[in-house]
Formats: structure tokens, C-alpha cells, sequence
């Protein structure tokens, strides 16, 4: 117990050792998951506009 | 469609890589968090407080590797015109843009406590937040036009006239009095840090780069579905236009 107090009292630094390691992990979460959501919400856009497409002319030229 | 020919194979390529990309990253950063907050050493100088080292250093390298592979994918749109070096220049943009904030903010709970000043206007200090404005013109110029062609070239042409910067962040700490110290890794005659604290640093440093190619790969994959679906809505309109 008293050596975990002493890690998170980080020598008298924890003001700013522990905001600066939150922060790169807060910012690194975000860009993460953004990037992930903006890419399903893309991906799952373009499937549904080629589902649409292919219905509507099932054999007109899909020249992907 | 030529044109989505090499994005296809891409994909394939970025797919059956992205799941090793995230496991090299989630290693390498929790034995980076190990080495750097448990396992190092206090600096005989500056205490614990050296422990912000290990995610501003890393963080600085990033904000420079990203841009200069942005101006390299930059220069290979304008020259080559191929759409995928285009797309990966503005998949690394926001990436670059986040370690670059983080360099700085971290760099300023590290003044604090050592040089008793969130922020001087100091070279090194300066031409990094000059990289961070880059980033934004950068991100903010791409998206800035109707036409996304015109933007994209706009952002390229800003993406490497903007590289000038780097070697003057590289070498601010050597051509000007700086208040930030001068190199200790990536110098001449090799790096004067102890390996107990290099061994963090690097592995914090490849924990990056391993997400870097995560997040590229996600963003690559939104853009190029991005393109896509623009193609498609274009010849919509146009065949309406005939009337259809």
C-alpha cells in the first residue's frame, strides 16, 4: 500500500507526469476511435448506395 | 476504373495487416508504460519528473516522421498523380497533428517543474508549434473546396512547402541559444542516455509507429470508401442529368 502511494505521489511530480500520460492517452484514444467510426460509417454508406445501385440495374456495367 | 485498381489491392494488403499493427501496438506500449513509469530509474537530476521523457520525446519524433512521410506522399500526388499517395498524405495529417499537441503540452508539464515556465518563446518550442499550425492549414486546406481535387492539391503544395520546417526544428537546438537541450538519441557519435532509459523510449517510440499504421489503415480504408461513394454520386447526377 505505502509503495503503490509513493508510485502514484510519482516523487512529488504527479501533477505533471500523470496529466501529461492522461493526456497522450486521452488524444490517442479519440483519434483511434474516431478513425474507426468514420471508417464503418464510409464503408457501410458505399455498401448500401451499391446495394441500391445493384437493384436498380442488376446488369448494367459495375466496372469497380 | 483503373483508378481503384491499386486501392483494391491495398485494402487486401492494409486488412491483413491492421490486426498485427494493433496487437505490435498494444505490446509495445504496455512494456513501454512498464520500462517508463515502473521499471526506469529517477534522473539523478530531474527526479521522477524525467518520466514525461517517455511520451514527449516519442510524441516530438512522431510529429516530424508524420509530416516528412506526409511531404514524401505529397510530393509522390503531384508528381505521379496517384490517388493513393494523396490519400495516405491526408490520412496522416490529423495523426501527425495529435502527437505534435501532445509534444507540446507535455513539453509544457515538463517546463514547469524543470525550467520553471510552461512556455518560452524559444526556437525548438516555436518551430514545433509552427509544425502543429501546419498540420491544421494542412487538414483545414484539404476540405476547404467544392471540387476535393483542388483542395487535395492545395493541402499538398501546403504539405511541402511547409517541410522547411523540419530541419529547422532538427537543428533549432544547435543553431540558436535554446532554453530546450540539444539532441541525446539522434546525434553523432551515438546516444548519450543510459540504456535503462533508452530502453523505455524506444519502446514507446515503435508503440507509436505501430499505432500510427493502425490509424493510418482505418483512415485510408474511410477515404478510399469516401472516393467511392463520390463516384458514384457524381455519375448519379450526371445520368440524371440526361435524364434517365
Amino acid at each position: 500500500m505505502e509503495s503503490l502511494s509513493a508510485f502514484f505521489a510519482m516523487g512529488g511530480y504527479a501533477g505533471y507526469i500523470w496529466p501529461a500520460y492522461g493526456l497522450a492517452l486521452v488524444v490517442m484514444v479519440a483519434v483511434l476511435v474516431l478513425s474507426f467510426r468514420d471508417a464503418r460509417a464510409r464503408e457501410t454508406e458505399l455498401d448500401l448506395l451499391q446495394q441500391a445501385r445493384g437493384r436498380r440495374r442488376p446488369s448494367a456495367g459495375e466496372s469497380k | 476504373m483503373h483508378r481503384f485498381a491499386n486501392p483494391a489491392r491495398f485494402l487486401r494488403m492494409a486488412n491483413a495487416v491492421l490486426p498485427y499493427a494493433a496487437a505490435a501496438a498494444a505490446a509495445l506500449l504496455a512494456a513501454g508504460l512498464w520500462f517508463a513509469l515502473i521499471a526506469s530509474p529517477p534522473d539523478y537530476q530531474q527526479k521522477d519528473s524525467v518520466r514525461i521523457m517517455y511520451i514527449h520525446v516519442p510524441s516530438a519524433w512522431m510529429g516530424m516522421v508524420c509530416y516528412a512521410a506526409m511531404a514524401l506522399f505529397s510530393a509522390m500526388a503531384l508528381v505521379w498523380k496517384h490517388p493513393l499517395a494523396d490519400l495516405l498524405a491526408r490520412a496522416t495529417a490529423p495523426v501527425g497533428a495529435a502527437f505534435t499537441f501532445i509534444c507540446l503540452v507535455t513539453g509544457a508539464l515538463w517546463g514547469k517543474p524543470m525550467w520553471g515556465t510552461w512556455w518560452a518563446w524559444d526556437a525548438r518550442l516555436t518551430s514545433m508549434l509552427i509544425l502543429f499550425f501546419l498540420y491544421l492549414g494542412h487538414m483545414a486546406l484539404a476540405n476547404a473546396f467544392d471540387d476535393p481535387a483542388r483542395g487535395h492539391k492545395a493541402a499538398a503544395i501546403l504539405a511541402l512547402v511547409g517541410a522547411v520546417n523540419l530541419p529547422v526544428i532538427k537543428f533549432s537546438v544547435d543553431w540558436w541559444n535554446t532554453l530546450h537541450q540539444p539532441a541525446s538519441v539522434a546525434k553523432m557519435g551515438g546516444p548519450s542516455i543510459d540504456p535503462s532509459m533508452l530502453v523505455p523510449l524506444l519502446l514507446m517510440a515503435a508503440g507509436f509507429k505501430a499505432y500510427w499504421l493502425m490509424v493510418l489503415i482505418l483512415r485510408a480504408r474511410a477515404e478510399i470508401a469516401a472516393a467511392k461513394v463520390h463516384t458514384i454520386r457524381m455519375a448519379q447526377v450526371h445520368a440524371a442529368g440526361q435524364g434517365e
